[in-house]
């Protein structure tokens, strides 16, 4: 008998496990479970997606495609990137085709990383971003942000995190779990402070397509930003095509052709079928974004106002399809709080201590479920409010 | 006439499930429960909102499944009215339920429900072809409904998306 923990690599033996694995296993055993877990769309991929990609299976279009992605995809991308950040990238040299943005983050940070390079991250923050700097050698150092602030990061708590060994800055706006959008002058201000540290940035942008308030601006579109930073994106969320694990990375040729490298040696290329469906999302697929955007909207709206007025204050998230409300008024911890919510009212949260520190106080709620379905689970929330305080 | 952006925002929503209340609605689209009554009514009486009712799906209510079938209308026009004057003689019938114009082969398009396929020929023949105007029908009996008005009958609800993630 061996003992297989004797063999295991000690970074992967110090990666903590995902928080939200807890949540899931609890929830998934019970009955009648309400979902504001769920960090998806609730629509299916609309049907000229799935078409699209049936009848490339039909044609036979099995096969691998070019490590970066087929090309009518990457130059698809590139239009479409154009008219979003206004930045030309090179579909040939500028462009790769991942399997889900969370690739994307994977290799942009190998390709970057030196042992021991520290990458900051903005708390409260998406579960995986401090494990993948691990993974790829490096230090993730965590900045928080808070919710009197809308946790919108502070240019001068970035500014104290930066260090000699500092290489970049991961940031997600709009950002899972807050909801919160950095407008162009709060991109502004961090720019400034990215140039004058020379550094780089990866800039998760997976939720652009749901921004409700004002439009959208890019961080690659910031003056002189676009040479620092490697985009992330990809088809999951605003095209609510999640299980199709389709993304895409963006950045100034070296940058691109070293993850590249990454990538053809340990994934290949995407998905073919999934590549065939993303070139019918992406052409046809504007107005399908539109009105997805807009009943989240609608939905934001209702779900906020109700959390509001039941004690659970909350900012108006600007994009995304989550809620990130206080729990101060019951004096629980977020993981007290969200187990009691599913214990006593069959309603599942994600506490916010899972996504670091200044998540304490708080619990992610998404909105992306039927109106019927938020509003039952609203009146459960409201009867255990009054239970709590 | 032109609409507001909330009011066509309020007349999707509705359309979709007219269930809404105000009260929702006024959440929604983000103004007060008062602006969105009045923005109620006066679409109302504008007839832009024309009716709130349940899409029924008659077929699994046994006894009470009725036929449907869509009838294919030549009519001669008359000078003045044009076609107005022979749809309204047409629509007025409590076995109408919809009439069209169309472009094409034939002018109008007309469904008709009934008890059986007997009383639908009845009705074709004593009371849709003898009018004046009308030169000739094609009646196509309707088999199944699969989707009517946007809405799939025999839908898969399911949410097929596990019940957390990140």
């Amino acid at each position: 008998m061996i003992e297989p923990s004797h063999y295991l690599s000690n970074t992967v033996k110090n990666l903590k496990p995902s928080g939200i694995r807890k949540f899931f296993d609890l929830a998934s055993s019970m009955e009648g479970v309400i979902s504001l877990g769920v960090g998806e769309p609730d629509f299916v991929t609309p049907w000229n997606v799935r078409e699209a990609s049936i009848l490339s299976l039909e044609q036979g279009y099995t096969s691998y495609t070019a490590n970066a992605g087929l090309l009518e995809l990457r130059n698809e991308i590139s239009h479409y990137l154009k008219g979003k950040t206004n930045i030309t990238y090179s579909a040939k040299e500028e462009i790769l085709v991942t399997v889900g943005a969370s690739q994307a983050l994977d290799i942009a940070l190998r390709s970057i990383v030196n042992p021991g390079d520290e990458v900051i991250v903005i708390e409260p923050s998406f579960v995986a971003y401090s494990s993948l700097v691990s993974l790829a050698g490096g230090v993730p150092v965590s900045v928080q942000t808070n919710g009197e602030m809308e946790f919108k990061l502070q240019p001068s708590d970035l500014e104290k995190a930066i260090t000699e060994k500092t290489k970049a800055i991961i940031l997600c706006s709009p950002s899972n779990p807050t909801g919160t959008v950095l407008n162009k002058d709060d991109l502004e201000k961090i720019a400034r402070i990215i140039e004058k540290h020379d550094l780089l940035v990866i800039s998760d942008e997976i939720y652009a397509e749901l921004t409700y308030d004002e439009t959208y601006t890019s961080f690659v579109s910031i003056k002189g930003m676009a040479e620092r930073t490697i985009l992330v994106s990809g088809f999951s969320k605003g095209f609510a095509m999640t299980g199709w694990r389709l993304g895409y990375v963006a950045a100034q040729q070296e940058f691109l052709s070293a993850m590249l490298k990454i990538h053809q040696y340990a994934m290949m290329c995407a998905p073919t079928m999934a590549q065939y469906a993303a070139i019918e999302a992406i052409k046809h697929g504007k107005e399908d974004v539109m009105h997805m955007k807009k009943s989240y909207r609608q939905r934001r709206n209702l779900f906020v106002n109700a959390l509001n007025e039941m004690g659970l204050s909350c900012h108006v998230p600007g994009g995304a399809f989550y809620a990130f409300p206080s729990i101060q008024k019951t004096n629980l911890t977020s993981e007290e709080f969200a187990e009691q919510l599913l214990m006593e009212e069959k309603v599942a949260v994600v506490p916010g201590s899972v996504f670091g520190e200044s998540g304490e106080g708080y619990i992610r709620c998404s909105y992306a479920s039927s109106l019927d379905q938020l509003q039952e689970a609203l009146r459960r929330m409201q009867r255990f409010m009054q239970k709590k305080c | 006439m032109k609409f507001s952006e909330k009011e066509v925002e309020l007349l999707e929503l509705l359309q979709d499930d007219c269930r809404l209340t105000a009260e929702q609605i006024a959440k929604m689209i983000d103004q007060s429960v008062e602006e969105t009554e009045n923005m109620m009514k006066k679409l109302e009486e504008q007839r832009i909102i024309v009716d709130y009712t349940a899409q029924v799906n008659w077929g699994k209510v046994e006894g009470h499944e009725g036929v449907k079938a869509m009838i294919d209308v030549k009519v001669q026009p008359k000078r003045g009215v044009g076609f107005d004057d022979i749809a309204k003689r047409i629509y007025r019938f409590n076995e109408v339920k919809s009439v069209y114009l169309m472009s094409g082969a034939y002018d109008l398009s007309v469904i008709i429900e009934g008890k059986s396929m007997s009383a639908i020929a009845q009705f074709v023949s004593e009371k849709l072809s003898t009018l004046d105007s009308v030169l000739s029908t094609t009646t196509h009996f309707i088999l199944k409904k699969y989707k009517h008005d946007g809405t799939i009958f025999e839908q898969d609800d399911e949410d097929k998306r596990i019940v957390v993630s990140p």
